[in-house]
């Protein structure tokens, strides 16, 4: 064993954030660049450019969101077993959701009637709307408290409804979704096409970022106020894993407690808001590369974030929060969470160095021209 | 108590959503493997003609893997959202492999599958050839994982059940990779994918040739075909699953069903070619037996005997009674009794914990159960005969026709007389569903035949859900019928669509329907 069990817990919560934000960074983006779509393209010409900035790649970026859920399965299994069956319709819509994307994608210009790809580029609006706005739902009632209680087999059963989850608050944190993905596709779309789709995608994202700006400090504002939950008592962190042998109580404003504790966390959502306005400017000013990498910060920002206020809880139960899913009890053993590690450090490196290889490959500017010359080569 | 109409309708979503993802699963992995032998020859003479039909068939397998790609987020979704105390119980040991599966396999098959789609005006010719490559080792790893964690729902190593967290955990992860049964599933599965997308090409190659359209395009791509397909059918038929079939207890329980052998036989057991199993009266009307081949196709000897129905029984009765004690034990434990004895003794019994858990379908408490509910627990652990006997043969039967295809198909192309036996190109049109045929029936065999576990005495099946309601199946299921129905129909019509355009769908103006007003010449594709 490389580390030992208290040491390899903390390294999952990062490596789990860390695979969120890969999701965020780049199918988020691809999400974003969907619902941007019918906005931003106002030809079909204009429409296909906006998709073959990400064409080549949306599939490959898909599999961070993929992995996340497998990571999750070894990682916190009982998280994994818990959430999905307790989201159970939020999941099945997401999923069904999601089906529309591949099919979107490689379907779409294989027929050259109008249509046939409206219809598509409503499929892919859905596909990708839709998952954004149930992320960020199902992130919020995370703060809220899930309701579910776990028995002495270790079954978990979910005593809410799918529209519980539709809560005030929970839509809000699906609105911080959503627009802080599409003011990060926005800085994408103003980086890798032309004239007016170019245009047009700084307009938007700008946009979308402002209301994204708003929608983050309200989140935050309410967070603030509502009840957090905290660990009155717990089983050594180095001891096996036990999500019912803890005490935890809740009281109002204890989300913020990790800041007072750790005072450093505070960079996170600074990191949110500074970057935000950042790529504000820097696309205003007609420097979408450094927009995109200030809004791929920004993401960075607000993941870690809803990450360090919740710590160490992943999913607390408004049921019986003595049985609140934290990242120290819902893991998995200490081999296990050590053979996925070492796995974890030799793949990640090489997925990003390959990933990285096709996105220079890819480099360009998609234009109409380009894209109107080449109707067989490209979607 | 257990609610059997929920556990059967988690049982058929599940059944549904993993049976119709695997209708595009095989030709990915076949089709990958067939575009880099393509795309080499292209690379290596630098003819056009085999780029055209690397992207030709790119394009079909294009609009068969984005429905691949769809219909496989379920399978990861699904376990969570309704197997989640299976979930909870063996995330430990069966996540780990999915996980590696999406670092290690998922990542390079996607990342480069848009590459080649993509990247043909954007890479040089050994670029490409090298992203088709990493497409296709990309997509045989993302079986190899997954079935690695399928081989250890049939055969559960490596691993130990662990009172204090109320799971499996993994004891050793090189005997989870290892496991003989993975590794023979493995080989089996990926080959049967090879003979899917083999027979797949020359189908439709066969009827271009048929059509006398394309003709050398199409006998191009039928050479490919047979050739790999030849290799890939005689993988699949010598190295069978059943030769996994004698490691693991309920491995041999599945030998037994599918034989319907009802008593253990003498070896070398005889394989009954046809009859009619009576899971009552436990015998076979109308049996048609061939002497000795059981006992080879099973233990590849003729002197170790295939185990039978009658002495499953005996055995499983005694783990039953042993697991009820195991699970006193283990009541007792968890109750705060941990007293390093009562730890031992559990430790001693723990084995066979899972076939106490039977019980529980009975009587909650399992310790309290009667002489009936053992003896019907004991009935409990085999799956029905019959539908075993009858997937097993249409799979074979299926097996053994597309032998013969690939054998002729073989012979005559390399007499160069192919185009002449038209009865064989037909028939190679109306085999294109004999692999998935026998790759459905085979998926049964495999996982209705590991019934009543979900992991092989380990865990049952009807313990292993979520705590859902049947309406939230109902609803769900519904949702799934009507969205897969959809895929269907647009993947089934797009592709049929495609394959009627043939190569003239590259646009390249040098196939059959863009040569219509001009002197049809199938020749200049070749030359140009």
């Amino acid at each position: 064993m490389i580390f030992d069990y208290e040491t390899l817990k903390l390294l999952w919560w990062l490596f789990i954030g860390i695979l969120l934000i890969g999701f965020a960074v780049t199918d988020g983006m691809d999400m974003g660049v969907a619902m941007l779509l019918r906005l931003v393209g106002k030809t079909d010409s204009e429409r296909r450019t906006v998709i073959n900035t990400i064409g080549a790649h949306w599939d490959g970026n898909q599999v961070w969101f993929i992995t996340a859920g497998g990571a999750l399965f070894a990682a916190w299994p009982m998280v994994y077993a818990a959430a999905f069956s307790g989201f159970y319709f939020a999941m099945i819509l997401v999923l069904f959701a999601l089906f529309f994307r591949p099919l979107a994608f490689d379907y779409r210009s294989k027929i050259d009637t109008y249509r046939w790809r409206n219809n598509w580029d409503w499929a892919l609006f859905c596909g990708s709307a839709i998952p954004a706005l149930v992320f960020g739902v199902a992130f919020g009632n995370l703060f809220l408290g899930v309701p579910f209680n776990i028995d002495n087999l270790l079954r978990a059963s979910y005593q809410g409804s799918f529209f519980g989850l539709l809560n005030p608050f929970g839509i809000l944190a699906g609105l911080v979704s959503i627009t802080m993905l599409m003011g990060h596709a926005g800085m994408w779309l103003q980086l890798r096409t032309d004239s007016d789709v170019a245009t047009r995608s700084g307009q938007y994202g700008r946009y979308a970022l402002l209301a994204f700006i708003a929608l983050f400090a309200a989140a935050g504002v309410w967070v603030a106020n509502m009840n957090g939950y905290q660990i009155v008592s717990m089983p050594d962190t180095q001891s096996y894993a036990n999500p019912i042998g803890k005490v935890v109580t809740t009281a109002p404003g204890a989300w913020l407690n990790n800041y007072s504790a750790v005072p450093l966390t505070i960079v996170f959502p600074i990191l949110a808001f500074a970057m935000a306005v950042l790529a504000l400017l820097f696309s205003k000013m007609g420097k979408p590369a450094l927009g995109l990498a200030s809004s791929s910060l920004m993401l960075v920002g607000v993941i870690m974030t809803a990450g360090a206020s919740l710590f160490p809880f992943v999913m607390p139960s408004s049921t019986n929060p003595d049985v609140s899913l934290t990242m120290w009890d819902a893991v998995s053993s200490h081999m296990t969470l050590n053979v996925m590690f070492v796995a974890a450090i030799i793949f990640v490196p090489l997925i990003l160095g390959y990933t990285t290889w096709c996105y220079v490959k890819m480099w360009r500017k998609v234009t109409v021209d380009e894209i109107e010359n080449n109707t067989h080569g490209s979607y | 108590m257990i609610d059997e109409t929920f556990v059967d309708l988690s049982r058929l979503q599940f059944a549904i959503t993993a049976l119709f993802h695997f209708l595009f699963v095989p030709l990915t992995l076949g089709m990958t493997w067939i575009l880099v032998i393509m795309e080499s020859v292209f690379v290596m003479t630098g003819r056009e003609i085999y780029r055209d039909m690397t992207k030709f068939w790119g394009k079909l397998f294009g609009i068969n893997f984005a429905v691949g790609v769809a219909t496989g987020l379920t399978m990861e979704f699904e376990f969570g959202t309704n197997w989640s105390y299976y979930s909870h119980y063996v995330g430990d040991v069966f996540g780990a492999p999915l996980a590696i599966e999406g670092l290690m396999a998922f990542f390079l098959e996607s990342t480069f599958v848009g590459m080649f789609f993509l990247g043909w005006d954007r890479l040089t010719r050994r670029q490409h050839l090298g992203v088709t490559f990493l497409m296709a080792v990309g997509t045989n790893l993302s079986a190899l994982w997954i079935l690695i964690a399928n081989g250890w729902m049939q055969n559960p190593v490596g691993a130990e059940f662990n009172y204090q967290t109320m799971r499996m955990e993994m004891t050793s992860f090189a005997e989870l990779v290892f496991n003989p049964v993975a590794q023979v599933k493995f080989i089996h599965t990926v080959s049967a994918g090879y003979v899917a997308a083999s027979m797949f090409v020359l189908g439709i190659s066969s009827y271009y040739i048929l059509k006398g359209r394309d003709v050398s395009f199409a006998k191009r791509s039928f050479s490919v075909a047979c050739g790999f397909g030849l290799a890939s059918i005689l993988c699949v038929i010598l190295l069978g699953d059943e030769s996994g079939y004698e490691v693991g207890e309920v491995q041999k329980v599945k030998l037994a069903a599918i034989e319907a052998e009802w008593e253990t036989e003498e070896a070398p057991a005889a394989f009954t070619l046809f009859g009619f199993p009576d899971s009552e009266e436990q015998v076979t009307y109308a049996a048609v037996k061939i002497p000795y081949a059981m006992g080879i196709i099973a233990t590849r000897s003729l002197d170790e005997e295939v185990i039978g129905i009658d002495d499953l029984e005996v055995k499983h009765e005694k783990r039953i009674r042993n697991g009820m004690l195991a699970y006193e034990y283990l009541e007792k434990l968890r109750n705060g009794q941990d007293t390093p004895e009562n730890v031992a003794t559990f430790d001693t019994l723990k084995a066979d914990l899972g076939y106490g858990l039977l019980l529980k379908r009975y009587t909650p408490t399992v310790v309290d159960a009667t002489d009936a509910q053992i003896q019907q627990a004991v009935k409990d652990s085999f799956p029905k005969v019959g539908p075993m006997f009858w997937s097993f043969r249409i799979m074979v039967g299926c097996g053994m026709i597309m032998l013969v295809v690939f054998v002729l198909s073989f012979y005559y192309n390399a007499h160069r007389v192919i185009e002449q036996k038209r009865w064989l190109l037909w028939a190679a049109v109306f085999s294109i569903p004999l692999p998935w045929i026998a790759i459905e029936f085979g998926w049964v065999v495999a996982e209705y035949g590991r019934q009543p576990w979900a992991i092989s005495e380990i865990l049952p099946t009807f313990l292993a859900t979520s705590s859902l309601t049947t309406n939230d199946l109902l609803i769900s299921i519904a949702g799934f019928i009507v969205f897969y129905t959809g895929l269907a129909i647009v993947e089934g019509w797009l592709m049929l669509r495609f394959v009627k355009q043939g190569p003239s769908s590259l646009h390249t103006n040098k196939y059959h329907f863009e040569q219509i007003n001009q002197q049809p010449n199938d020749e200049q594709g070749a030359n140009a």
